[in-house]
């Protein structure tokens, strides 16, 4: 993203010093085919990676309001991102910093030649809507087994124009406040990872518990899709990471590397640790890790090298299986598919840990001229902290606007009957 | 008559049923079951979430016998679902008053 930000000065010097020539963007076509590529991949992980991952991990009468959810979801988040969704995220004009123009309206003068950066605008307004779809549907796991659809729905559309759409604009939309200090989110700690985990917590909060958490077992039915659709997450995570370099360059490749070191090393380490916890190795633990190490890898993927991303990679697997730990042991709440603890914890840490291996010293690209590591960390926690404190305020407020009109929760009866057959009229399995 | 109902662990029924026909028994029921008893249940644990399965996967075998066959029969599945283990499983042996083939309307040992 970075990229795109620095790119109207490089324009505006380079016509200054050769005014006769004037400047026309040109489409690159090897950028534009990467980014036609990572879009098909950051779909790809919504649909169906996500959507597996999680639907395995809910109870089998669950399966399809689970699956149901993410479908939804990428349908209704579409549809918005093309009215005024990008408009707000990545118009021009920014509002004070905190949101985007209205020039972008019903993506007017979102032609077949307009150009952003080396890529026509129409691949960057796709590109970008994958990243829209997928911050709803990650939340999906807070309130899974127990939430209406149609107050899910309602949910879903508030949160992505009142969270995600500022969210994305401070940090990447140009003339966003995060971006004029030079926060680093390469490609979505804070806009997607952090987001999506606090609001997940905050709802499990508002909604409450599932019925019988924690005393009754509520055990992933099917581990075979959720591992499925956890490899699915990896590969299409290529596109998410390394597709928002924005370019086929060098950048794009180095974001690629330390994207799959960082997922093998979480995965090691979540491993690791259960074993030495509880003795036996898990497959759902060695995945967790994987999403962990990968959601943590994520801000700093364009500012770090493959060794700041094993130590990331390893960091991650550890402090998001303790989060993991903490929010649903001991402090017992509901957030059924671990998406704070995994998705939050794992985002903010990376946010933080961006700052730190940029570092040239420790494997890093280098921060900016003139940025220590000091001040380039206080704007990360600035950036980390603003995000959380938004989402947490925003989330907790919509959820309760919604429950004034309608009940956020499936009746106790629908809910031990399942969302499946109570909400849809249909069963996953009929075996 | 005596009607044999032995609950073995799955993966001992084809030597139980091999042993059952080498004594000479020629039919028999088979029924997946779940249940517990000394054995008690295992844990699961997902993301640290420690589960407790209180009922364990078993097979109930049923058989009619003749009794001058139930002996050899009951030493028979001993022999074969044993592990020495907990939770081999147990059998249980009844009485039975009558039994009927369908086809020919025989009764008692001819119809077994």
């Amino acid at each position: 993203m970075k990229t795109i930000r620095n790119l109207p000065c490089l324009v505006l010097g380079a016509a200054c010093l050769w005014p006769v020539a004037g400047f026309s963007q040109t489409i690159d076509s090897g950028d534009t085919a990467w980014l036609l590529t990572s879009t098909a991949l950051v779909l790809f992980m919504t649909l169906p990676g996500l959507a597996l991952f999680y639907s395995g991990l809910v109870r089998s009468r669950n399966v399809l309001s689970v699956l149901m959810q993410c479908f939804a979801i990428c349908c209704v988040v579409s549809l918005i991102w093309v009215f005024f969704g990008y408009s707000l995220a990545f118009g021009g004009g920014s509002i004070a910093g905190l949101i985007g123009g209205f020039d972008k309206l019903w993506l007017s003068g979102v032609e077949v030649d307009s150009v952003n950066g080396t890529i026509p605008e129409t691949v960057f307004v796709m590109f970008q809507l994958t990243f829209a779809v997928i911050t709803p549907a990650l939340i999906v796991g807070g309130f899974a087994e127990r939430m209406r659809f149609g107050a899910m729905l309602s949910f879903s559309v508030l949160w992505l124009v009142i969270v995600y759409l500022p969210v994305a604009h401070w940090v990447w939309g140009s003339g966003g406040w995060l971006a004029e200090i030079g926060f680093r989110d390469f490609a979505g700690g804070a806009v997607v990872h952090i987001n999506a985990g606090v609001a997940a917590l905050v709802a499990a909060l508002v909604i409450g518990n599932r019925t019988g958490f924690p005393t009754t077992a509520m055990p992933p039915h099917n581990l075979t899709i959720t591992v499925a659709g956890a490899s699915m997450l990896w590969v299409g995570w290529f596109g998410f990471n390394a597709g928002s370099a924005i370019a086929a360059d060098g950048s794009a490749g180095m974001a690629m590397l330390v994207t799959h070191t960082g997922a093998a090393a979480g995965s090691i380490a979540w491993m690791t640790m259960e074993w030495l916890r509880f003795g036996k190795p898990s497959v759902l633990g060695i995945v967790t890790g994987m999403v962990a190490g990968l959601g943590t890898i994520t801000p700093a993927s364009g500012f770090v090298g493959p060794m700041g991303a094993v130590f990331i990679g390893l960091f991650a697997g550890v402090i998001c299986f303790l989060a993991t730990q903490l929010i649903k042991r001991k402090l017992k709440i509901d957030d059924s598919l671990d998406v704070f603890p995994v998705h939050g914890v794992g985002g903010f840490s990376g946010i933080l840990l961006t700052a730190v291996f940029s570092s040239t010293a420790l494997d890093g690209r280098g921060l900016d001229e003139g940025v220590s590591m000091g001040s380039q960390l206080v704007v990360q926690l600035i950036g980390a902290t603003a995000t959380l404190v938004w989402c947490g305020v925003a989330t907790f407020a919509i959820l309760k606007l919604i429950d004034l009109v309608s009940p956020l929760r499936a009746s106790p009866e629908q809910e031990n009957q399942g969302l499946d057959l109570a909400l849809h009229e249909e069963r996953g399995y009929i075996i | 008559m005596k009607l044999i109902t032995a609950v073995v662990k799955p993966f001992r029924l084809d030597d139980v049923r091999n042993a059952l026909a080498e004594v000479g028994v020629q039919g028999m029921t088979v029924t997946e079951v779940k249940g517990f008893g000394r054995q008690r249940g295992h844990t699961e644990l997902y993301r640290g979430a420690e589960y407790v399965v209180d009922f364990l996967p078993k097979v109930k075998v049923e058989v009619a016998l003749s009794d001058d066959l139930v002996e050899r029969a009951i030493e028979a599945i001993i022999e074969s679902a044993k592990t020495g283990k907990v939770g081999d499983g147990k059998i249980f042996v009844t009485s039975l008053d009558q039994v009927y083939r369908i086809r020919t309307g025989e009764t008692g040992d001819q119809a077994i």
